[in-house]
């Protein structure tokens, strides 16, 4: 389709030759079929987002002192056992195998009412410091970096609560992904992942079926 | 009344704006994008608020499948062919140039090291099957391949940040093995890869 400009060399006036003039127009019809499956490819082969990621923290093994182990408040401690079947199960404050006194397990879920409520209810102090804190930030134009700075010993208060989070063999990736979620979504700073014991087992024994 | 004449115009259409806007796009698209490395299982991650974004360079992929296959990736070429080297000398097998070449291609593999050699020997198509990777073999002893893996990444680059990047359905024990090597290897700061989703308003 490449146009030719065939007008100016009709007609001959005088009998001077006049060399045609060559329009210098190209079409590029196929320059821009050439660019959109350029673009097609790289929107296809490329990732334009760079993937998030959690960042964890586990205790280093040698430095694990069985001191710091029982120094966790009693009365601020929650034991979070994810199950199979999305199931979480969770109860307050310590347990003695010798004792024989057991704590309330009590089963619930992922959704909103489940966990989280739980973990708000139970956390509500720092929570509305930090939802202070976020206000005061839209107020005053405060820095990303400024609010972590204030936000961390509002966070790690000690009347926070202390999580451990413990699974069961047929519990999932993603549950364990969920429930650290849950912590940055509640404001938790002091939680950590421990193993599970048999003690544990035989607590959820009758609720896991 | 006169016949209104239609004039005949050209249906030509100037196509540079066009072409301008499509060089512009591609230019766009050439510099803000990075390539997908090529993975050799499919994974699909769990999602969650978190907003931090992962480094580029000095990385270390664990990649866990459903199944709880392990894959195990870092990037550079030379560093990838350095480790490979290293694990050959761990494991008393010397790779060939052409065998370290193809490895260093790879920007994750999940084979293991008794198989290596003949993984890396194994035709275009076959390499590229899914089948062809039975995972890195994995326990929470000393001697495990995995942790040799992970210990001799680290040795070739001291700045190496770990990301694991599991599928949602991964059995949980799999996880367990992961994080207890890497802790046993004082690696306790690492990352999990995770989608994005919505931060709850009312928090």
């Amino acid at each position: 389709m490449a146009e030719i400009n065939t007008g100016g060399g009709g007609h001959k006036k005088g009998g001077k030759k006049r060399s045609k003039k060559a329009s210098t127009r190209v079409d590029l019809t196929p320059m821009v079929d050439l660019g959109f499956l350029l673009i097609t490819f790289f929107m296809l082969a490329t990732t334009m987002i760079k993937p998030q990621t959690m960042e964890i923290n586990l205790p280093r093994n040698d430095k694990i002192d069985k001191k710091d182990e029982t120094k966790v408040k009693m009365s601020k401690a929650i034991t979070i056992i994810l199950a199979k079947n999305n199931k979480v199960f969770y109860y307050f404050g310590e347990t003695d195998p010798k004792t024989h006194v057991n704590p309330e397990i009590v089963t619930t879920n992922f959704s909103k009412e489940g966990i989280r409520k739980m973990l708000l209810d139970r956390n509500k102090d720092v929570v509305s410091r930090i939802k202070e804190l976020r206000k005061f930030k839209e107020k005053t134009r405060m820095t990303d970096e400024e609010f972590r700075k204030e936000a961390t010993p509002i966070r790690s208060d000690k009347d926070a609560p202390v999580v451990m989070i413990t699974a069961t063999d047929e519990a999932k990736y993603d549950n364990l992904v969920n429930i650290l979620d849950e912590m940055q979504i509640c404001n938790v700073s002091k939680y950590a992942i421990v193993d599970l014991s048999s003690h544990h087992k035989d607590l959820i024994k009758p609720y896991d079926k | 009344m006169p016949k209104v004449k239609i004039a005949r115009k050209s249906t030509l259409v100037d196509m540079t704006a066009m072409c301008d806007v499509a060089f512009l796009l591609l230019t766009f698209f050439m510099l803000t994008s990075n390539f997908t490395a090529k993975e050799p299982v499919k994974v699909e991650t769990p999602t969650s608020i978190s907003e931090i974004k992962i480094p580029e360079t000095n990385i270390e992929t664990i990649l866990i499948d459903k199944q709880g296959k392990l894959f195990l990736g870092i990037d550079g070429q030379t560093h990838r062919i350095n480790l490979l080297k290293s694990m050959g000398e761990a494991f008393k097998i010397t790779f060939t140039p052409a065998e370290l070449k193809r490895y260093s291609l790879r920007a994750t593999t999940g084979v293991p090291m008794n198989q290596m050699k003949a993984f890396l020997n194994l035709s275009n198509e076959q390499i590229d099957n899914p089948s062809a990777q039975h995972g890195i073999p994995s326990d929470t002893t000393v001697t495990s391949e995995f942790r040799q893996w992970v210990y001799y990444a680290k040795k070739e680059n001291d700045k190496i940040v770990i990301a694991i990047k599991g599928d949602k359905e991964t059995p949980f024990p799999v996880i367990k093995t992961v994080m207890k090597t890497l802790q046993d290897l004082k690696q306790v700061r690492f990352n999990l890869i995770t989608g994005l989703k919505e931060v709850p308003k009312d928090i």
